[in-house]
């Protein structure tokens, strides 16, 4: 796929995060902000990098995917939905009662997903499980985990960090989506978590950094070749990306839209397609 | 002279038997590799066996992943701290998803005495019990666990079993009879006193039992419930119709454990009064298994005197 094909298939993710947040009602409010700021991170992995089989979303050699920071799951719904797992139409079911697609993932209930995610800090840690099964069964699938810089705060994630670089485990690519916030505000200003690169390098991994909006670049880390280490990525990404008003205003980070607010969003959306 | 032996080593005993029998297991630890006697499977098999260090959260959350690829999983550490270190990642990453992890727990009821209050577990059941999909089993012995584990790593299911440290009495043999959910009667001689008990503490309510029915002319009947959860109802329910008094005997606090299970059951299913012999709500100290045992009232000694007095009143 070419690259301007993906960023319109971004685009269009973009679009469904909008629409489905809108459309489930204000009751519902999900998470904008941060499902905004992965479009182009999923838009690569699920379009480009990932070997999966939506047909088959249990094909055992598949690519693995963990949506750590689980609360962006309309991000992750989307590209799902986007890629045929299940009809676009359920997407307007989140957070429903009888929805297959919870408040946040849940790998029982919706197909595609590889790991249940929601509670911050989590997720590496089931990858290095998934990273260590393909180890022993020699298999050649890889691990993707997508975790928020403000999860980092958990020390679980250093333990998972700390055991993945003693295990040089190089089929498990962590990517930073580095928006700089958390629920209440600017992350430097509650516990500074930086620096990130030092403190992965220090554990045996190896890092690079990319623009997180940027489809080549985003590529180009993500095919960074793997020397007996695991990769991180750190993705500098803007918290809201896409949406003019909701761009690193943090009051975006869970929200119900209202009617003005979507037509304007989705008015952006549409103009960036004729662009 | 009783025989003693180790329920740690009937764990890594059975964990060899499954390798042997093919069944794709992966046992990860956390830094208790040696304690809880992987090491039986690992000179063999060391490509299952994988120790996270000191980190028993992340121990869970591996085992999760690994069981989410189709791997039947053991993760093992003490009972202090599997039951309320990563608590959460056994609730929301192995439970919900109803993934293939058994929490092996040592170090369970008094058996970490000498070490303190830090890492015994006497409300370890009470807290893992409350979990949907979760198994929780508290087998008795050496026999009883080695037949347990092999029962379990061959179902696809989050289990919970509590077994202790040292080597205990053994009470059973290889033709221990274990059937997920069930009660096993083990004494029957009447209908004076009943006694429903559950894991290592078995051996001191057997003890109890034979003096109980020798000296003191009881008749009673003694059921262990090596599953706690999901517990036999039908059994507790029979027994309670049956005895003029109930008691339960247990190596935990008073409140969450096997009383607080039969009377779950009871106060639904056949209202009646039930004697606890448990540990009291307090937090207990440092000190052998016997001494503690002794101390806080589940010796055969106390269950005698306990059982003497109901029927003194």
């Amino acid at each position: 796929m070419l690259q301007s094909e993906l960023s319109s298939k971004a685009n269009e993710l973009r679009k469904l995060i909008i629409d489905m947040l809108y459309k489930i009602g204000p009751e519902r409010k999900g998470h904008p902000g941060p499902a905004l700021s992965i479009a182009e991170i999923l838009t690569c992995l699920y379009f480009k990098i990932m070997n999966i089989d939506p047909q088959d979303p249990r094909w055992p050699e598949r690519d693995r995917f963990i949506l750590s920071k689980g609360h962006a799951c309309p991000a992750l719904y989307a590209a799902l939905a986007m890629k045929g797992y299940f009809k676009k139409e359920q997407l307007y079911t989140f957070r429903h009662i009888d929805s297959m697609l919870q408040g946040h993932p849940d790998m029982r209930k919706t197909p595609g997903i590889d790991m249940t995610a929601g509670s911050l800090g989590n997720g590496l840690a089931a990858g290095v499980g998934m990273a260590l099964a393909a180890k022993m069964d020699k298999k050649q699938y890889k691990v993707y985990v997508v975790i928020g810089d403000g999860e980092t705060q958990e020390g679980l994630v250093w333990e998972a960090a700390m055991y993945a670089g003693n295990l040089k485990l190089d089929n498990l690519i962590v990517i930073i989506d580095k928006n700089r916030f958390q629920s209440c505000g600017d992350i430097s200003c509650i516990v500074n978590i930086d620096p990130l690169d030092e403190k992965f390098r220090s554990f045996n991994w190896e890092v690079v950094r990319c623009n997180g909006h940027d489809i080549t670049d985003i590529l180009k880390a993500l095919n960074v070749p793997l020397r007996n280490k695991p990769l991180a990525i750190i993705a500098e990404t803007i918290k809201g990306k896409g949406i003019s008003f909701m761009e690193e205003d943090n009051s975006w980070h869970q929200k119900a839209i209202t009617k003005e607010q979507y037509e304007i969003a989705m008015k952006e959306l549409q103009e960036k397609d004729s662009n | 002279m009783t025989e003693l032996k180790s329920t740690r080593l009937a764990f890594g005993e059975a964990l060899l038997e499954l390798a042997e029998n093919g069944i794709d297991i992966a046992v990860v630890a956390a830094d208790t590799s040696k304690s809880m006697e992987v090491e039986v499977l690992r000179k063999k098999y060391p490509g299952r066996c994988f120790d996270c260090g000191i980190a028993e959260q992340d121990m869970i959350m591996v085992s999760a992943g690994l069981a989410a690829t189709g791997k039947t999983v053991f993760a093992t550490s003490y009972s202090a701290f599997t039951s309320m270190r990563s608590l959460e990642q056994l609730r929301t990453f192995v439970c919900y998803p109803e993934l293939n992890v058994k929490v092996i727990a040592g170090l369970g009821g008094f058996s970490a005495g000498i070490e303190g209050v830090t890492h015994m577990a006497l409300e370890d059941i009470g807290i893992v019990r409350c979990i949907s999909n979760l198994t929780v089993l508290c087998p008795a012995d050496y026999y009883a666990v080695k037949k347990i584990i092999n029962y379990i790593g061959n179902k696809d299911m989050p289990c919970y079993v509590r077994i202790g440290r040292d080597s205990s009495p053994v009470i059973f043999d290889e033709n221990y009879k274990f059937e997920l959910g069930k009660a096993n009667m083990l004494i029957d001689t009447g209908n004076d006193l009943g006694i429903i008990t559950s894991g290592l503490i078995l051996y001191e309510a057997l003890l109890a039992s034979k003096e109980l029915m020798a000296n003191y002319g009881l008749g009673l009947k003694l059921i262990e419930m090596p599953t706690i959860k999901p517990i036999d109802e039908n059994a507790i329910v029979e027994i309670a119709g049956s005895v003029k008094k109930l008691v339960t005997v247990e190596e935990h606090s008073i409140i969450g454990g096997l009383y607080s299970s039969v009377c779950d059951v009871l106060c639904r299913r056949c209202p009646r009064e039930v004697f606890p012999i448990a540990v009291p709500d307090k937090f207990t100290e440092s000190g052998t298994p016997s001494e503690l045992i002794k101390k806080y009232g589940l010796s055969s000694e106390n269950i005698i005197n306990y059982v003497r007095n109901l029927f003194d009143k």
